[in-house]
């Protein structure tokens, strides 16, 4: 592992999908870390490979799922070398993970109080009574009223959201080291959604488990993440802290995502957003992948692919614009405001590290 | 449950009043009469015969006697079999069609779920084209060419069974073997496809995902959300087989009901005819109630007395 903070670490991971019309690049040269104990949220568009890079950790990928290059680094393995033997003793005991929609995700034939059970026999070879009985915490856990007598039940008798907690409750039974939240609220209803993100937020605290949260939603990820990596085409394009991805985005994808998200702020009869379509992942162009849909697309941004521009310890983007010889353009209005609100925002920690005086910077600095 | 097993029954002998009715008149517009050698007889003889028989009353008369009888249990005495009683002549008859048809069931569903199952596990390869082609063939040949087959291949080549005739379990495996060819084919066609789309389904993800091997996510949760679909198609099956390929009976010298069926309805044996529509509807009435009730057990979402939310 390169930093001992880390949980996981994926390096250079590039992932095809053999189809009959050719390779589909899912994903292309994508590295990112996992901290222990945080939640890294993963944002883009619709096939942009958020999934694929969860699934691919999760060794769950499709059977024409060829893994190119790279390496997924956990407790100093690396998970891509794993046999499928291996990579079930993994599943579920030290990474689980929560899907999309909660109506579709529970087995309709089974008692939910065996389906939280499960990992449990599967992992720790527990007997039936005693699993019951840890899943019937678990269920409290996860807040289920009356689970005594629900845990007989079948899925079809809980709502959508009750049903996520079934699936929460699944995930966290074995309290796993890594938990993988693929867009856990798409398909509920908002005010749901927010009761099942403060339950997940809630119970990382109480069994420390570290999250990688996939999702499309960026109003989401504001109360959720600490770090956030915004993909795009296979790639990410930028990542860095929540703030900094909110309030000084510099990709112009990132621009896209933020201005076509709708604020309390946001005036004008118009929503944003981002004209075309995402590239074929077939032929992925030469170049940023971006450029075709990038009003601030550079002559060079069809010729090269940009690295990764440090803009910060914590926050890089891969946007030509970030080279020192390039063009100095003016991102759309509503992310100008944002950065103003950041710098501001950052003016004023500055004071306040000032007047509270010297002492506690010594300390920081230690 | 009890309420709703009264309400099924009364619906049953409903089903019954209906078939009897229909089949009643249905085969009184039969052509030919259940005499024989009506020829040679003369006016007053046949007369005769028919004044003993009862059949000189009015047809609406004769429904009602017939009726009358049945509730009573008395379905009349065969035509053809002199003085035998109908009810005598199919409980005797009805044991080795019985047998063999659930014997062939068993084993046919069972291997169908088998082979089903394996085509749908390793989908797209040479595995399941196979098991695709057995499910075609099982199909599309008849079980009277698989009973010759199987004779000659088994029985007169290998020597290992008897041909024919009827006498302890090793007379009913050809018989078995060749009426078992069509569940076994239809059940591996039903449980194929379903099982394909099930794999692909949320849950058989989040079985992967909680750990569990291949062969547990299989048994645990693709399996019973596959059978549910056969169930539909198994209870007539059940039914057809049960009450016995006259064909396959008659092949195999078996003394089911299957072979007196044709022979009734070709000898206008009108009793005989009646009895045993009666019983075939009855097993279906039960069997479809069987069903009904399987489903439930197999499908929560579907329970009949499922508790109210």
């Amino acid at each position: 592992m390169d930093n001992e903070n880390n949980i996981l670490e994926v390096r250079n991971l590039q992932v095809n999908f053999k189809t009959y019309a050719g390779d589909v690049k899912a994903i292309r040269n994508v590295s990112f870390d996992l901290r222990k104990g945080e939640t890294l949220a993963i944002v883009g568009e619709s096939g942009s490979g958020k999934s694929v890079t969860t699934r691919t950790i999760m060794g769950l990928n499709a059977s024409n799922a060829d893994i190119a290059s790279g390496s997924i680094m956990y407790k100093d393995q690396d998970l891509l070398k794993k046999s499928e033997k291996e990579m079930e003793g993994i599943r579920g005991q030290d990474i689980a993970e929560i899907f999309q929609d909660p109506m579709t995700s529970l087995d309709p034939t089974m008692k939910i109080g065996r389906q939280i059970a499960e990992p449990l026999m599967v992992h720790k070879g527990m007997k039936k009574d005693k699993a019951w009985a840890q899943a019937l915490e678990m269920m409290k856990l996860v807040g289920i009223t009356d689970a005594e007598s629900r845990i007989n039940d079948y899925p079809h008798q809980f709502s959508g959201g009750m049903r996520q907690r079934i699936v929460i409750a699944i995930a966290l039974i074995n309290y796993p080291e890594i938990l993988i939240a693929d867009e856990p609220t798409t398909a509920l209803d908002v005010t749901i959604q927010a009761q099942i993100l403060n339950l997940m937020k809630e119970l990382q605290d109480k069994i420390s488990t570290s999250i990688i949260f996939i999702t499309h939603d960026l109003g989401v990820v504001a109360g959720m993440a600490d770090r956030v990596a915004v993909m795009y085409a296979g790639k990410i394009v930028e990542y860095g802290t929540v703030d900094e991805i909110f309030y000084n985005p510099k990709h112009p994808y990132t621009w896209g995502l933020l201005s076509s998200m709708p604020t309390l702020d946001s005036s004008g009869d118009e929503l944003p957003s981002i004209p075309g379509t995402p590239p074929d992942l077939l032929d992925p162009p030469t170049g940023d992948a971006f450029a075709a849909r990038n009003a601030y697309a550079l002559k060079i941004d069809t010729e090269q692919e940009p690295p990764f521009f440090k803009v910060s310890d914590t926050h890089y983007a891969a946007t030509w614009l970030l080279h020192p010889d390039a063009p100095k353009v003016t991102p759309p209005a509503q992310i100008v405001e944002r950065q103003e609100k950041y710098a501001k925002m950052q003016q004023a920690l500055a004071q306040a590290k000032q007047t509270t005086g010297p002492v506690e910077e010594e300390e920081e600095q230690q | 449950m009890a309420k709703y097993l009264a309400k099924r029954i009364f619906y049953l002998i409903l089903t019954l009043f209906i078939v009897i009715t229909v089949t009643f008149f249905l085969m009184k517009l039969l052509p030919g009469t259940p005499l024989t050698n009506q020829a040679k007889l003369s006016q007053s003889q046949i007369a005769l015969i028919y004044k003993q028989y009862g059949l000189d009353k009015p047809e609406w008369q004769q429904y009602l006697l017939y009726l009358a009888g049945a509730v009573k249990g008395d379905f009349g005495t065969s035509f053809q079999f002199s003085d035998q009683p109908v009810s005598y002549l199919l409980s005797s008859r009805i044991g080795p069609s019985l047998q063999i048809g659930l014997q062939a069931m068993v084993v046919g569903v069972v291997l169908g779920i088998l082979v089903g199952a394996i085509g749908a596990m390793r989908q797209n390869t040479w595995v399941d084209t196979t098991t695709t082609v057995v499910s075609i063939l099982g199909i599309s040949i008849p079980s009277f060419v698989l009973a010759v087959l199987l004779q000659y291949y088994l029985g007169l080549k290998a020597q290992l069974f008897p041909i024919a005739e009827w006498g302890g379990f090793i007379y009913t495996v050809l018989p078995t073997l060749a009426l078992g060819a069509t569940p076994l084919a239809e059940s591996a066609r039903f449980v194929r496809t379903e099982m394909v789309d099930v794999l692909s389904s949320d849950y058989i993800e989040l079985a992967k995902a909680k750990g569990l091997s291949r062969m547990g996510v299989i048994y645990h949760h693709a399996l019973r959300n596959s059978l549910i679909p056969l169930i539909t198609i198994v209870g007539p099956l059940a039914v057809n087989i049960m009450t016995g390929s006259m064909v396959v009976e008659n092949i195999f010298s078996i003394p089911g009901i299957g072979e007196q069926f044709v022979k009734s309805v070709l000898t206008n044996d009108y009793p005989t005819i009646m009895g045993l529509t009666i019983i075939y509807s009855f097993m279906l009435c039960v069997v479809l109630l069987f069903t009904d009730i399987l489903y439930g057990i197999v499908d929560p979402r579907i329970r009949l007395t499922g508790k109210a939310n």
